[in-house]
């Protein structure tokens, strides 16, 4: 049964979504702020002074469900200080086509080193190119800190793990 | 002194072949409706209107894939599947390209065990890995972008 006034409220709709203001994002042009619990590239910070956070403690490869982060740690000297305590890590490397974005290693690190960041535009023509290294991981020195390795007093960094505020 | 000093005058523009035919395949690249898992979502998500794959010439995702240019192998790919989705890469026809979505297409993932290919390039040739798990519509429209990018690049020996 042919129902005019059915057909017609239907056509008005559409008609209405003809003067509506798109509700496209322009992606590369307008990029849509990302919430702030988001997930996306992991970061590798800093102290103020400059040092390293990482100790290479591998504790984050080993909560890692999907293995992709690769650790090896060094030691560290007074002359060559990359990082408080003994070690520090000489080789960070992380599989951003294996790591399934989970915070599982943020979660694990115990001075709060790795971070995951809101970097998403991952995308390679290689998967060698997706595997990050250290000096690619690490947040650019602050202006006002010196870079690493640091000549310091001895004694001045003996303790890996900091006094933190908020302990959690 | 080339051929466009000479014809200046005159109103005619050149250009190279290859730079107009990587022009316009990067403006009217169809992808194949192929979703296997849960990167499917964000891909559906990229064509709906928020995200609009449309805006690069992806009109429509397209079921036969004879019909499509680009295949998007969103989400992991099973034993049983991977001469599914090889026959399908065959039926494309030329030029054609692959878009490996997410961790699991890329190279297994998360799940690094006997039923899951660790990786679809060892099945077909992929261009572009997008990472993520799964990637945000954004992402994978950033893949898109590096695929224009590699597209651009090509010669014609690429075509041959």
């Amino acid at each position: 049964m042919l129902r005019p006034g059915a057909l017609m409220r239907g056509m008005w709709t559409t008609f209405k979504s003809m003067f509506e203001k798109p509700v496209t994002v322009m992606y590369p042009q307008v990029k849509r702020p990302v919430s702030k619990r988001f997930k996306g590239r992991h970061e590798l910070k800093r102290y103020d002074n400059g040092l390293e956070k990482c100790i290479g403690c591998a504790l984050c490869a080993a909560a890692c469900p999907a293995d992709a982060i690769f650790v090896e740690a060094s030691e560290n000297t007074d002359e060559q200080r990359y990082s408080p305590g003994e070690r520090y890590a000489s080789t960070y490397e992380i599989n951003f086509l294996r790591c399934i974005y989970c915070g599982f290693c943020e979660d694990a690190c115990p001075t709060e080193a790795i971070v995951l960041g809101d970097n998403y535009e991952l995308s390679y023509t290689n998967r060698s190119e997706a595997i990050y290294t250290r000096e690619m991981l690490l947040v650019p020195v602050h202006p006002s800190a010196a870079p690493t390795p640091q000549k310091v007093a001895p004694g001045t960094f003996d303790r890996p793990i900091p006094e933190m505020e908020d302990p959690d | 002194m080339g051929v466009e000093q000479k014809l200046g005058n005159m109103g005619i523009v050149t250009h190279r072949l290859e730079d107009l035919v990587n022009w316009g395949r990067t403006r009217a690249m169809w992808p194949m409706l192929f979703g296997l898992a849960c990167c499917a979502i964000e891909m559906m998500a990229t064509q709906a209107s928020n995200y609009d794959l449309s805006r690069f010439g992806m009109e429509l995702m397209r079921p036969s894939p004879r019909q499509a240019d680009l295949m998007i192998v969103a989400g992991r790919v099973s034993r049983k599947m991977a001469p599914v989705l090889r026959r399908l890469y065959d039926q494309m026809s030329a030029p054609n390209w692959v878009i490996a979505m997410g961790d699991c297409a890329s190279c297994g993932g998360v799940f690094n065990n006997y039923a899951i290919v660790q990786g679809v390039d060892e099945i077909v040739p992929v261009d572009v890995y997008v990472a993520g798990c799964p990637p945000r519509p954004e992402a994978l429209i950033h893949g898109i972008m590096t695929l224009h990018e590699k597209v651009k690049t090509e010669t014609f020996k690429d075509w041959g």
